[in-house]
């Protein structure tokens, strides 16, 4: 059964508006109804200048994050049902620099990512010549969850040490930089320590949790900054032995 | 320059040190014979201070707290507001002001020691 709703959307343009304003649109929504796809029923029908980022619509490309009713969420993986309220209100993700309406600027979110070298550090994987790096199923473990991460964004707007910390990289990156750091496969552990073991690194963590609550993607965030922080502080060193490229032996 | 994770150390160290320490004092306090709200009489308590161990826990008290404490402020300054001139003026605030109040305190623990 449909049942119509009122979808407020967040309008600012920094380039010209001195206020931003909420416009207003009434929308039939059905029980599968996302909120992307009344953003998108409201900019083919109503009002095609609102501004939106989007493009898999299937919770994977990690663009369409913003607040929805208060809380960060990807507007393709919400649907209208489960917010349980005839209301929905659009702004965009807290924490980031708007472009225009809804649609953020992660530019400063993608360079922070950046400075954690999210890739495998290790000179060997250079010269691996038709061999590869085993990993024993719980080494894969120890790094798994945190690769499912899609840079949404949505744990770094809802970041309290974020808001008032603009030096602070944020969950996302952190939470990065322990996948890597654990990854057998890697070898740059002490380069990577020194990135993050800085005034405005991963102590600036006071475990709100409230990265670990908006993910999207099942992805603990606040428990990467812990396994971060307790490496830092030599709680789990011995959790990580480097994989040695080992020839595969045809059968 | 010295680690972050290094003076976080210090920072859960003495924060533990100041909780254990702080029940010290007040067990202190409760243990005196003449009951607690008499120990709070202003003979007895410059009386405290001519022992030794007490006036040592007093001291470490005010040491591990102000270490502590200046820390826990330069930690909120930092994430308030950001910028090289306000963090290094933040971080030698922080410092002064650690030294003075343990100079401070200090002369204090000396003098009511040494008060015939
Ligand atoms: C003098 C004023 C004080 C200030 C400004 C202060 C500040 C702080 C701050 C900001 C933290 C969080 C550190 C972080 O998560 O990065 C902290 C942690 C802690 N404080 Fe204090 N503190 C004070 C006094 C005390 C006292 C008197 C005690 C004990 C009796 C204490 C015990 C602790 C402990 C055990 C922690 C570690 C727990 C945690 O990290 O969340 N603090 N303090
Ligand atoms: S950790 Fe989760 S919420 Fe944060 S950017 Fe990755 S997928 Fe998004
Ligand atoms: S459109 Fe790709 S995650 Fe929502």
């Amino acid at each position: 059964m449909a049942k119509r709703v009122k979808i407020r959307v967040f309008r600012y343009n920094p380039a010209h508006d001195t206020d931003a304003r909420y416009d207003e649109f009434e929308v039939e929504a059905e029980r599968w109804t996302t909120v992307l796809d009344a953003l998108l029923y409201i900019k083919a029908h109503k009002d095609h200048s609102i501004a939106l980022r989007y493009s898999c619509r299937m919770a994977s490309c990690g663009s369409c994050g913003m607040l929805i009713n208060g809380i960060p969420r990807l507007a393709c993986y919400t649907k209208v049902y489960e917010l349980g309220s005839d209301v929905v209100t659009c702004r965009p993700l807290p924490n980031f620099p708007i472009i225009r309406d809804l649609a953020a600027d992660f530019t400063a979110f993608f360079a922070k990512h950046k400075s954690m070298k999210p890739y495998i550090i290790n000179e060997v994987a250079e010269s691996i010549d038709g061999r590869e790096f085993i990993q024993k199923p719980e080494e894969v473990e120890k790094y798994l969850q945190f690769s499912y991460c899609i840079k949404c964004g949505l744990c770094y707007a809802a970041c309290p040490t974020v808001a008032t910390d603009r030096r602070f990289p944020g969950p996302q990156a952190l939470a990065q930089m322990y996948r890597y750091l654990i990854d057998s496969r890697d070898k740059a552990t002490d380069e990577r320590l020194r990135i993050v073991d800085d005034r405005h690194g991963v102590w600036r963590c006071h475990f709100a949790g409230s990265c670990s609550m908006v993910c999207p993607k099942g992805v603990d965030p606040a428990l990467g900054i812990q396994l971060l922080r307790a490496y830092l502080l030599g709680m789990n060193r011995d959790s990580k032995v480097v994989a040695e490229l080992y020839r595969r032996e045809p059968k | 320059m010295v680690r972050e994770s290094s003076i976080m150390k210090i920072h859960y160290y003495t924060g533990l040190a100041a909780i254990v320490l702080v029940a010290i004092h007040i067990l202190f306090r409760l243990t005196v014979p003449e009951g607690y709200s008499a120990s709070l009489e202003y003979e007895n308590v410059i009386a405290n201070y001519k022992n030794i161990s007490y006036s040592l826990v007093l001291e470490l008290i005010l040491v591990t707290v102000a270490i502590h404490g200046f820390n826990g402020l330069r930690v909120i300054l930092l994430e308030l507001r950001q910028g090289d001139g306000w963090e290094s003026a933040v971080k030698w605030l922080c410092i002064a002001g650690a030294v003075a109040v343990i100079v401070y305190g200090t002369r204090t623990i000396l003098l009511a020691s040494m008060m015939g």
